[in-house]
């Protein structure tokens, strides 16, 4: 994010583990979910944070309307391709280091739903990092999910995660842009050229290289 | 118990032109035989087909006719009879009246080739959206339809999901990366 990046590489290589612990330490000590409950997997979340199962034991309890405070990214139901530009435009709104949850098997491979309403799995769209099974999960196991992501934090290195640079930012096309028609006739055959929704981020790159 | 046997929702109705299903229709009848191509009653209800041309000037005087009021149109569907059928098509109008407490299904029936109906949104605002779904799921073109965009799919769709020959796993797989 800021102060860290600046940190991590004014220092000297040999300092950066033990920096690395600090910071991991303190991410995932307070993981903020993104609030995206899409079907009925978002009930057992919203039950994941109740007394009986206590999220916040885990620091994970603060769910942020506002993707700018997340996180984590929660996918928990099937997504529509209607859904899928947003969910993109959610994701690339939060701001790095940044994780996502794939709760659930509609998330995580479409499940039941094998048609052409549904994307087949979240990962089409944006990278996951922790896939959980169940139609819907229990509680216990998104709080399983939380643990393993924070084992996941606890091993990365603050040269993994940072913004996309400001420049590379401009580029993205904001989806939900398509060209609206004035109304008067059908658009049968009109598609828009072809463009990319969004940048990948750096982390992606660096994932798919 | 009663000795004289009602004529229930249940019970079939004959469907022949002579012996009209309903005083409703047996006056339509009289007034405008040329909206009338056929009637069909089932199952308690009663739809009449409507030529294409007619479809307008069939609901517009529907909803003010004394006879009939039917202010509110409960919904339009489309419906795909199959790829081999000719015509292939059916748009339904799902008629209720709130001060009669009747009801009537318009039907039209549409070529594959020719998938063109004029707008009933002239005649209740709420055809607006109920058009737009047809239009969407369908491809059926409602010719003076203020606003004839996607409803429920997304806007670069291709193809018409609900159409009898559109792939259950659509075109090809999604993925934005």
């Amino acid at each position: 994010m800021g102060l860290e990046n600046v940190i991590a590489e004014a220092l000297p290589e040999v300092l950066t583990t033990q920096l690395d612990s600090l910071i991991n330490w303190a991410r995932k000590s307070s993981l903020w979910p993104a609030t995206f409950g899409l079907a009925c997997c978002a009930i057992e979340m919203m039950n994941a944070t109740s007394s009986r199962n206590d999220l916040a034991r885990f620091g994970a309890e603060v769910f942020r309307a506002s993707p700018r405070q997340a996180d984590v990214m929660i996918v928990s139901g099937r997504v529509s391709r209607k859904m899928a530009p947003v969910l993109r435009r959610i994701y690339d709104q939060m701001p790095e280091p940044k994780w996502v949850i794939s709760m659930g098997a509609c998330a995580t491979s479409g499940g039941v739903f094998d048609n052409y309403a549904i994307v087949q799995g979240v990962d089409k769209i944006v990278p996951v990092d922790v896939y959980i099974p169940g139609c819907p999960p229990r509680p216990e196991m998104l709080v399983h999910a939380v643990m393993m992501l924070q084992d996941k934090v606890s091993k990365e290195s603050a040269r993994d995660r940072r913004d996309v640079p400001e420049e590379e930012a401009r580029e993205a096309v904001p989806p939900g842009t398509l060209p609206v028609t004035d109304g008067s006739t059908a658009r049968l055959n009109t598609l828009p050229e072809s463009r990319p929704y969004t940048i990948a981020s750096r982390h992606e790159r660096r994932r798919s290289s | 118990m009663a000795s004289e046997p009602e004529n229930t929702e249940g019970t079939p109705i004959p469907s022949s032109e002579a012996a009209a299903p309903s005083p409703l229709v047996a006056a339509l009848q009289r007034e405008h035989p040329e909206w009338i191509s056929d009637v069909i009653a089932a199952f308690g209800e009663i739809t009449i087909v409507v030529p294409r041309e007619q479809i307008v000037a069939a609901c517009s005087f529907l909803k003010t006719w004394p006879e009939s009021r039917f202010d509110f149109l409960a919904d339009i569907c489309g419906a795909d009879r199959g790829v081999e059928e000719d015509p292939r098509f059916e748009v339904n109008y799902h008629l209720f009246s709130t001060t009669k407490h009747h009801r009537l299904r318009l039907k039209v029936v549409l070529s594959e080739e020719d998938t063109h109906v004029s707008s009933v949104t002239g005649v209740w605002r709420t055809a607006n959206w109920h058009e737009r779904e047809t239009f969407d799921l369908f491809g059926v073109i409602f010719d003076g339809h203020p606003d004839l965009r996607r409803i429920l799919l997304p806007e670069d769709w291709q193809g018409h999901a609900l159409r009898k020959d559109f792939p259950l796993r659509g075109y090809e797989p999604y993925s934005l990366t």
